[in-house]
C-alpha cells in the first residue's frame, strides 16, 4: 500500500519536474530571460548549501534529543558555544556575500534601462489604458492595441506611461517587468531570440478590468514583421484624439485593434496631460 | 460587499452619500450571509439578556484595564475575524479553480465581487487577525514575565483594543453597507483615488485601518514604556525572557513605523475629501510617493508581526527542551539588528518601479543581509534542542512545523531580494506563495504555538493536546497543498489578482491549491472543536500548579490564571530563566512574611466610549454624513474631558482580600510551607 503512495508521489514529482521545463519562466526566449533563469537557479544552488543541512537539523535533532532516547547525551545547563555561534554567523554571511555579489552584478548586467547591444535598437511605446495596452510604433507609425510584432534578434526598447492607473508591463517569456505609471516613462529593453506567440499581461493590479488586460506578442523573422506592419498599415482606423478619447473609455476584454497613422508626438502628449504641459491637452 | 457597479450620488444633508440602495438586498451571496449574522447576533443579544449577564459583561470585560483579559478578547476577536478572512480565502480559491475562460463572467464571482473579497481577505488577515492575536498574546504574558502587575497605562491599553474593535467592525460593516475597497489591500493611488474608486469603499479601508492604527500605536507606546520601566526589581535588560526582547522590538518598530502609515493615510484621506492632490495623476501628485511611504511601514510591520513569534518559539523550545537556550545573547541581537535593518529595505518590494540598478542592489543586500540574523536564530533554536530531552507538545509541534515551513520561505523571500530575479517573479502567484509561506508558516504557527502554551497561563486549564497536533498537522499539509502550486504557478507566468485566465495549464494546479485550503479549513474547524472542548471538559483539565509545562520563565511562577494583581509581592529577578532557577534553588513558591496592599487602576468606561463615538465618526466619514461626524468628534473631546476630570481610578486592594487568594494557590503548590508560615504566625500572636 505505502509503496504505492511512494510510487505515484514519485510520479507526481517528476511530473512537476518535467513539467518544469515548460514554465514559463525556465523556458524563456529571449536572453533577458535567460539570464534571470540562470539567476534564480544560481541563487537556489548557493542557499541550499545551508538550507540542507539545517532542513536535516530539523529532522535529526528532535528525533535524536528526543524525551525518550535516555541513552542521547543530556546537559540542560548548556547553553554556549563560540565554535558554533561563529559558524552559524559565518557561513550564511558567506554565503550572502556570494549572493550579494551576483545581486549587484546582475542589478546592472539586467537594469531594465540598459541597452541590450550597441546595435540599433527598435522602440516600441506603450501606455497603459482601462483595461488594455496601447502600443506605439514610432519608426513605422502605427498603432495597435494589445497586439505587438518583433523580429527576432532584434532588440526592442519600450518606452512605457500609462494613461491611467498605475500597471506592470510584463511579457513572461522574455523576462523583465516594469510600471507603466502616468506621468512618466519607464525604459525596458527585451528581446527575443525565438520566434513563437507569447502572452503578454499587466502584472499590476488595475480595477475590475485587469484581468482582462492582456497582449499578443508575436516574435517572427524580419519578412514576418514586414508583413504583420503592411496588414497594420492598412487598417482603416487612425490614432487621433477622436480614437484616443474612445479609448479611454473604460472596457474589458478589449479586442485587438491596428491604427495606420499615428501622430509623431502622440506618446509624449499622453504623457505630459499629467505633468502640467499646458499644449497638449 | 455588492457586486453591483457603483453608486455615486451628491451626498446628501441628513444622510450623506447614503441610499437605500447601498444594502445589498438582492445580492444571492451577501443576503445568507447577512441574515446568520443577524440571526446570530439577535441570539447572543437574547442569550446574554436571559442570562442576566450584560451588567456582568460591562463590569468585568467590556470596562477591563486588565491585561489578561484584554489580550483574551484580542484573541475572541481575531477568532471571528479569522473565519471572515478565511471564508475570503476559500472564495478566490474556488473562483480561481473554476475561472478558466478569457472573458469576464467566468467562475462565480464577477471582477467587481472578487476584487473585493482579495482586498478584504489581505486587510483582515494582516490587521484584523494577525495584529491581534501578536497584541493580544504580549498583553496576557509581557506583564506576567517582567513581573508588573499591569501595563504602564491601564486605561490607554482598554483604548487601544476597543479602537481597533471599531477597525474590525467598519470593515465588517462595509460586507451589508455600501462596498469595500476593490484596491488591493495597500490600496495603490491612483487607483484608491476618488477618480477611479469614487465610491465608499476605499473610505472604509481608510477609516478603519486610521482608527485601528492609532489603537496601534497606542499599544506601542504602552508596552515600550512597561518593558523598559516596570520590570521587576533586578532584572535587567539581557536577563528579559526572548519572549518580551521580541515584543520590545516589534513595539520600537510600531512607535517608529505607525506614524507613517496614519499620515500615509491621512494624505489620502486628504486627496479624496478635499481634492488635494498628494498621489493623484495630475497637478503634481506622485503615486511613488505613496508606495514608499506605505511600504516604509509596511515592511517594519512584516517584522512586527513576526518578531514576537520568534519570541514565542525560543520560549516553547527551551522549555520542551528541558534545556536553557542556546545563544541567548546572540538570539537577542540578531533580533535587535532585524529591527534596525526593517527600515532600510523597504524598497524591495518595487524593485520594478524603475529605480536605478545601483539602488536596487542596495535594497537587494539590505534585504538579504537579514536573512543573516534570521538563520542565526533558526540555528540557536536548533541547538537548543541538541543534547536536549525534547517533548513533542502540540506548540512543540508547531514549533518544529515553523522551522520547517520558514526555512523555505526564507529561501524563496532571498530569491525575491535580488532584484533581477524580482523582475520576473514580482506580482506573481510566487510572491503570493512566499509571503503566505513566511507570514502562515512564520508568523501564525508562531501565535498558535504561544496560544496552545499560554492558553492554560490565561484561562486556568489545558488545551486538548490531541486535537491540538491534529489542527497543527491538518494546517501544515494543507499549507504545503495550498501554496507549493503557487510557487509553479508563478514560474509560470500567474500574476495575482486575476478574476479569470486564458491559460487552462493553470487550471489543475489551481484545482490543487484550492483543495489544500479545504485542508487547512479541516484544520480551523479542530481549532475550534477544541477550544469546545477544552471548555467542556476544564473540570478535568484545571491547571491547578500555575505552571503545567514545568516551564522556566517568571510567568509561570503565579497561579492560572493569574490574581487579578498579578504578583502579590514583588519578585526579585536572579536569572534569565527565573522561575526554573526558583525550583532548582526550592525557593519557587516561598511564602511571604507579609502582604502589602496592592495599588490598583480602577475600570474605565472611558475606552469603550471614546471608541463607540469614533466608531460613529468613522461610518460618518465614509458617507460624508457631516452633522454625524461632528457628533462622532464631539462625543470623542467629550468623554475624554470627562474622563481627565475623573479622580476616582485607582484604589488599593486590602491585605485581606490578598490573603485567601494566595494563600489557596500556596495551599496546592507549597502546602508545607504555607502551614509552617500559618503555625508561626499564631505563635506570634500567642
Amino acid at each position: 500500500m505505502i509503496k504505492k503512495y511512494l510510487k505515484s508521489a514519485c510520479l507526481l514529482v517528476a511530473t512537476l519536474l518535467i513539467g518544469g521545463c515548460e514554465l514559463a519562466l525556465f523556458d524563456p526566449k529571449g536572453p533577458v530571460g535567460e539570464e534571470a533563469k540562470w539567476l534564480i537557479i544560481i541563487s537556489v544552488a548557493l542557499m541550499l548549501i545551508v538550507i540542507i543541512p539545517v532542513l536535516m537539523m530539523i529532522f535529526y535533532f528532535p528525533y535524536k534529543y528526543r524525551k525518550s532516547n535516555t541513552q542521547a547525551e543530556y546537559k540542560p545547563d548548556w547553553e554556549h558555544s563560540t565554535k558554533i555561534e561563529i559558524v552559524v554567523w559565518t557561513v550564511p554571511t558567506l554565503i550572502i556575500i556570494a549572493l550579494s555579489y551576483v545581486t549587484y552584478e546582475t542589478s546592472h548586467s539586467l537594469d531594465p534601462r540598459k541597452p541590450l547591444s550597441d546595435e540599433k535598437h527598435m522602440t516600441i511605446q506603450v501606455v497603459a489604458m482601462d483595461w488594455k495596452w496601447l502600443f506605439i510604433y514610432p519608426e513605422q507609425g502605427i498603432a495597435t492595441i494589445n497586439e505587438i510584432s518583433i523580429p527576432v534578434n532584434t532588440p526592442v526598447e519600450f518606452l512605457i506611461t500609462s494613461d491611467t492607473v498605475m500597471n506592470s508591463f510584463f511579457i513572461p517569456r522574455l523576462g523583465s517587468q516594469i510600471y507603466a505609471m502616468a506621468g512618466m516613462e519607464n525604459r525596458l529593453h527585451l528581446m527575443a531570440d525565438q520566434p513563437g506567440t507569447f502572452r503578454g499581461v499587466s502584472a499590476n493590479y488595475s480595477g475590475f478590468g485587469f484581468s482582462g488586460m492582456k497582449f499578443k506578442v508575436h516574435a517572427t523573422d524580419q519578412q514576418g514583421f514586414d508583413d504583420w506592419v503592411a496588414k497594420v498599415k492598412s487598417s482603416p482606423q487612425l490614432l487621433n484624439k477622436e480614437t484616443l478619447s474612445q479609448l479611454r473609455v473604460q472596457s474589458k476584454d478589449h479586442k485587438i485593434e491596428y491604427f495606420s497613422t499615428v501622430g509623431p508626438h502622440q506618446f509624449k502628449q499622453i504623457i505630459q496631460r499629467y505633468t502640467g504641459a499646458h499644449d497638449v491637452k | 460587499m455588492s457586486s453591483r457597479p457603483t453608486i455615486v450620488t451628491e451626498p446628501d444633508l441628513i444622510f450623506g452619500k447614503f441610499t437605500s440602495d447601498a444594502i445589498p438586498f438582492t445580492d444571492p451571496i451577501i443576503l445568507p450571509v447577512m441574515l446568520i449574522v443577524a440571526l446570530g447576533g439577535i441570539g447572543l443579544v437574547t442569550m446574554i439578556t436571559k442570562m442576566g449577564k450584560w451588567g456582568y459583561l460591562w463590569r468585568e470585560w467590556l470596562t477591563s484595564v486588565d491585561h489578561k483579559r484584554i489580550g483574551i478578547m484580542y484573541v475572541i476577536v481575531a477568532a471571528v475575524m479569522l473565519v471572515r478572512g478565511f471564508s475570503d480565502a476559500l472564495m478566490m480559491r474556488a473562483q480561481q479553480a473554476m475561472a478558466t475562460a478569457s472573458e469576464n463572467g467566468a467562475g462565480y464571482l464577477p471582477a467587481e465581487h472578487y476584487d473585493q473579497i482579495f482586498t478584504a481577505h489581505g486587510t483582515i488577515m494582516i490587521f484584523f487577525v494577525a495584529m491581534p492575536l501578536v497584541i493580544g498574546l504580549m498583553n496576557v504574558v509581557v506583564p506576567l514575565q517582567i513581573g508588573a502587575r499591569d501595563v504602564a497605562f491601564p486605561f490607554l491599553n482598554s483604548l487601544s483594543f476597543w479602537l481597533f474593535v471599531v477597525g474590525a467592525l467598519l470593515v465588517n460593516v462595509s460586507l451589508f453597507v455600501g462596498e469595500f475597497a476593490a484596491t488591493g489591500w495597500l490600496a495603490y493611488p491612483p487607483l484608491s483615488g476618488i477618480e477611479y474608486s469614487p465610491w465608499v469603499g476605499v473610505d472604509y479601508w481608510l477609516w478603519a485601518l486610521q482608527i485601528s492604527g492609532i489603537g496601534t500605536l497606542l499599544t506601542g507606546v504602552n508596552f515600550f514604556v512597561t518593558i523598559l520601566r516596570m520590570r521587576a526589581p533586578g532584572m535587567k535588560l539581557m536577563q528579559m525572557p526572548v519572549f518580551t526582547w521580541t515584543s520590545l522590538c516589534a513595539n520600537v518598530l510600531i512607535i517608529i513605523s505607525f506614524p507613517i502609515l496614519t499620515v500615509t493615510l491621512l494624505l489620502l484621506t486628504l486627496d479624496r475629501y478635499f481634492g488635494t492632490h498628494f498621489f493623484t495623476n495630475d497637478l503634481g501628485g506622485n503615486q511613488m510617493l505613496y508606495v514608499n511611504l506605505i511600504w516604509a511601514w509596511g515592511h517594519p510591520e512584516v517584522y512586527i508581526l513576526v518578531l514576537p513569534a520568534f519570541g514565542v518559539f525560543s520560549e516553547i523550545t527551551a522549555t520542551f527542551s528541558r534545556k536553557r537556550l542556546f545563544g541567548y545573547t546572540s538570539l537577542v541581537w540578531a533580533t535587535v539588528v532585524i529591527m534596525f535593518l526593517a527600515f532600510v529595505v523597504w524598497l524591495h518590494h518595487f524593485f520594478t518601479m524603475g529605480s536605478g540598478a545601483s539602488v536596487n542592489a542596495f535594497f537587494g543586500i539590505a534585504t538579504m543581509i537579514i536573512s543573516v540574523p534570521t538563520g542565526v536564530k533558526i540555528f540557536n533554536w536548533l541547538f537548543t534542542m541538541y543534547k536536549g530531552r525534547v517533548e513533542f507538545t502540540a506548540s512543540m509541534w508547531w514549533t518544529l512545523s515553523f522551522l520547517f515551513t520558514f526555512t523555505i520561505g526564507g529561501m524563496t523571500g532571498v530569491m525575491l531580494a535580488i532584484p533581477a530575479a524580482d523582475f520576473v517573479l514580482h506580482n506573481s502567484l510566487f510572491l503570493i506563495a512566499h509571503f503566505h509561506n513566511v507570514i502562515i508558516g512564520g508568523a501564525v504557527f508562531g501565535y498558535f504555538a504561544g496560544f496552545t502554551y499560554w492558553f492554560p497561563k490565561a484561562t486556568g486549564f489545558m488545551l486538548d493536546e490531541k486535537l491540538g497536533k491534529l489542527s497543527c498537522a491538518l494546517w501544515t499539509i494543507g499549507f504545503f497543498v495550498a501554496f507549493m502550486p503557487l510557487y509553479i504557478l508563478g514560474f509560470n507566468g500567474m500574476t495575482r489578482r486575476l478574476n479569470y485566465y486564458d491559460n487552462p495549464e493553470w487550471t489543475y494546479l489551481l484545482w490543487v491549491a484550492a483543495f489544500g485550503a479545504l485542508i487547512v479549513l479541516a484544520g480551523i474547524i479542530v481549532q475550534f472543536y477544541q477550544g469546545y472542548v477544552s471548555i467542556r471538559d476544564r473540570e478535568i483539565n484545571r491547571d491547578v500548579t500555575g505552571d503545567p509545562w514545568n516551564a522556566r520563565t517568571l510567568e509561570w511562577s503565579t497561579s492560572s490564571p493569574p490574581p487579578f494583581y498579578n504578583f502579590a509581592t514583588m519578585p526579585k529577578i536572579h536569572d534569565r530563566d527565573e522561575h526554573h532557577y526558583k525550583k532548582e534553588h526550592g525557593m519557587a513558591y516561598d511564602v511571604p512574611k507579609q502582604y502589602a496592599p496592592i495599588h490598583m487602576p480602577k475600570n474605565t468606561w472611558a475606552g469603550i466610549v471614546i471608541s463607540g463615538f469614533s466608531l460613529i465618526m468613522g461610518f460618518a466619514f465614509v458617507w460624508h454624513i457631516w452633522w454625524m461626524v461632528i457628533l462622532g468628534v464631539a462625543g470623542i473631546f467629550g468623554s475624554l474631558v470627562v474622563y481627565s476630570f475623573e479622580r476616582n481610578k485607582d484604589y488599593y486592594v486590602p491585605v485581606d482580600q490578598i490573603e485567601p487568594i494566595e494563600h489557596a494557590h500556596l495551599a496546592t503548590v507549597n502546602p508545607d510551607g504555607l502551614r509552617e508560615m500559618q503555625a508561626q504566625k499564631q505563635n506570634f500572636q500567642a
